[in-house]
């Protein structure tokens, strides 16, 4: 692992100036993930979405690297196909044998866990030599804070309305890392915009691997999250501390929970208000009549909680 | 010189055959009825060594258009084959290739649109993809599925032209039966193609790009578009010229629009696919009862040749046009549409008729075409008034 040092004097391949929201965790995420990744030549495919709108703005583009766009669905997809012309192209000695780069498909919440997981499925199973990255921030936040797979139960979104019948999303969130996992690719982690160290290691680890790599970033939005845009590292940290999300990594199969998370088994976790709280989002759930909704809540993230100490064989 | 090999075999196979000469470095696909022998062949040609293709079996069409699109702005030579629902799935896909300015080739067989469910040819799957941005070139016979996929790579990767192109065969008729096909050796295909030179690489690492950039309100989305529109339209130019080098090699004629009998013609059936043949054969043995019949085929229906149409048909009493495809909601098929507004300019109209025909595999019997030619007959006489749209040997 490079130490901070050695990473601040490495290239930032997302260039400032681009048009995302003060505070938003997909930039953050992108950064550490790529200051990450190491200094090979990287090349980019992004899904329809907010990093992909605002930082392409044409004439103008924010990355340093190689990049495309393609649709909202398809970005492991389209990176399936840049790899394999990069072998095809190698094998055909249009490039050089010994030229290495690596190859990053990122998506949102949607365009993973939903619209984009045949697509990212495909990818993994196939083998394709590619990090996959997510930034979760739990909704369509592109196209105005519309629920996904990965909105939380009880979080407010346009299209989980609260109201006299319904307190926000029924639902509990899919849990997309495990279910990668399960494609047994040979590396796969979750991490959070407020743990770089951590964040920035399973970067280095995924691109590392022969294969099909995933991470999972959890990665604020102010804007749907209805938080302050100064508050969005501090939300995330909380997100790890109340264990609704556990920062884990599956290493060639073997389950491992991160130091972070793995603190927490014997300190003990936040209860999961603390992270709420914080968050318009959540405002509504509470008032007095949804306390039940909130311990259901709380039950649900130590049963992931639980799960995820179990197959990290933490005990 | 040229060497050619002549075999018996299916219009798929001299496809995927067209496919390893045309040497792409990357092939992604999706199984689909009556493409799949496509694919299986080509799956044989990696099996064995044959080709340096990455062969990516993708999970769907929308992600092999995806990749295709994915590996193209890499910097790849890249190929597919469709058909029907998979082409539908890609329509997305179809318009981001070709926004892009991708040269990707891609052979379609076609076959009808669900539902309800069916296997069998009609172009409604093509038609659907007309106004995609797409060369789209059509085969009457596997000789010109195999003629068509090296002309339409050649034309794609054209730096005057550089858009996506489709090369379409009917599904089982031309796909699935035995015909005398002439074949090119591998040489002479790679010289005829030549290197794909890419312009913009992802992979040219020491120059970065964006590709698929937001041009939203405001920004260049229109003139982008009107670019693309000239592309298409430098592209008739380009088809032309490739198809007479191809002429020219092959001995076998190429237009963007192939007459026949129509020097003299006073009745005339316009057509694409299979189906020329069928009319063609009719024409002979109206011409022997001394009627006047001609065939149009339409080869390249994108770019449209409407000038090449229009002096084709200016001498006719009567046009009927074949549509193998639906236009619901509208005067009439596709090709009807595209040849009355082609003839508009003329001083003195014609009666145009159309024929929807052979949807879902429905057989072309001759007697169907006697038919049309009888009523084209009716018309021109004066026994009959130029009727709509009539539903050929529908039940």
């Amino acid at each position: 692992m490079a130490t901070l040092k050695e990473l601040t004097h490495r290239e930032d391949r997302l260039a400032g100036g681009h048009r995302l929201c003060a505070g938003c965790g997909a930039s953050i995420a992108m950064r550490q993930i790529m200051l990450g990744a190491g200094t090979d030549p990287l090349v980019v495919g992004c899904a329809t979405g907010c990093l992909e709108v605002s930082t392409t703005i044409y004439p103008y583009t924010s990355w340093r690297i190689g990049y495309v766009h393609n649709a909202f669905e398809n970005s492991a997809a389209t990176v399936s196909g840049v790899e394999a012309a990069f072998k095809a192209l190698k094998r055909a000695g249009k490039i050089p044998a010994d030229k290495k780069i690596k190859f990053m498909a990122v998506g949102g919440d949607g365009g993973t866990y939903d619209i984009g997981l045949q697509s990212l499925s495909g990818a993994m199973e196939r083998g394709h030599d590619m990090v996959y990255v997510c930034y979760d921030n739990g909704a369509y936040m592109n196209t105005g804070i519309q629920r996904s797979s990965a909105t939380p139960k009880g979080a407010w979104a346009t299209t989980s309305e609260v109201g006299a019948a319904q307190a926000g999303k029924q639902q509990k969130r899919k849990d997309l890392t495990s279910i990668i996992a399960a494609h047994n690719v040979a590396y796969a982690a979750q991490g959070s915009i407020s743990h770089w160290k951590d964040l920035a290691t399973k970067a280095e680890k995924a691109f590392a691997a022969e294969g099909p790599a995933f991470i999972n970033v959890l990665a604020t939005c102010p804007r749907g999250w209805r938080s302050a845009y100064n508050k969005s590292i501090e939300i995330a940290k909380l997100g790890v501390q109340t264990g609704y999300w556990p920062l884990f990594e599956v290493e060639n199969g073997e389950w491992k929970m991160s130091t972070s998370s793995k603190g927490l088994v014997k300190a003990g976790r936040k209860p999961i208000e603390d992270f709420l709280k914080p968050q318009g989002r959540f405002k509504h759930l509470f008032a007095p009549e949804n306390s039940d909704l909130l311990a259901e809540i709380q039950a649900d993230v130590d049963d992931y909680w639980e799960y995820i100490k179990h197959r990290c064989g933490v005990e | 010189m040229a060497e050619v090999k002549t075999v018996a075999t299916t219009g798929n196979l001299v496809v995927a055959e067209a496919m390893r000469q045309c040497k792409p470095d990357v092939v992604a696909a999706y199984p689909i009825t009556p493409q799949t022998t496509i694919v299986e062949e080509y799956a044989k040609f990696v099996a064995q060594g044959r080709v340096h293709t990455e062969y990516v079996t993708v999970e769907s069409e929308h992600s092999a258009m995806s990749a295709c699109i994915g590996a193209s702005a890499a910097g790849a030579r890249v190929m597919t084959a469709t058909a029907s629902q998979g082409l539908a799935l890609m329509w997305e896909e179809l318009h981001i290739a070709s926004g892009m300015r991708l040269p990707i080739v891609m052979a379609n067989a076609n076959r009808a649109l669900s539902a309800p469910i069916n296997i069998h040819c009609d172009h409604g799957d093509a038609m659907g993809a007309r106004d995609t941005g797409w060369v789209i070139l059509f085969a009457e016979t596997a000789q010109e599925a195999y003629d068509n996929t090296i002309i339409c790579l050649k034309v794609a990767e054209d730096p005057e032209v550089l858009l996506p192109a489709m090369t379409c065969l009917d599904g089982f008729i031309t796909t699935h039966s035995i015909d005398r096909i002439e074949l090119f050796d591998d040489e002479t295909v790679a010289d005829f193609v030549g290197e794909y030179e890419p312009a913009n690489a992802l992979l040219d690492t020491d120059s970065p790009v964006s590709h698929g950039c937001f041009a939203g309100l405001g920004g260049p989305f229109f003139e982008f578009k009107k670019a693309q529109r000239l592309a298409i339209d430098r592209s008739k130019g380009v088809v032309e010229r490739v198809g007479a080098a191809f002429s020219e090699l092959s001995g076998r004629p190429f237009g963007l629009v192939e007459s026949d009998m129509m020097d003299d013609a006073d009745l005339a059936i316009v057509v694409i696919g299979s189906t020329a043949g069928n009319a063609r054969h009719v024409a002979k043995e109206m011409r022997a009862q001394g009627v006047k019949a001609g065939v149009v085929k339409v080869r390249c229906f994108r770019p449209f040749p409407q000038a090449e149409l229009v002096a084709a048909l200016k001498d006719a009493k009567a046009v009927a046009v074949l549509d193998r495809a639906e236009s619901f909601g509208a005067e009439g098929g596709p090709l009807y549409l595209e040849t009355r507004s082609a003839l508009y300019d003329l001083e003195t109209r014609m009666p145009v008729v159309n024929y929807i025909y052979g949807l879902g595999g429905s057989d072309v019997r001759l007697e169907l075409i006697r038919q049309v030619y009888s009523d084209l007959s009716d018309i021109v006489s004066g026994s009959a008034s130029p009727s709509g749209l009539v539903y050929l040997g529908a039940r």
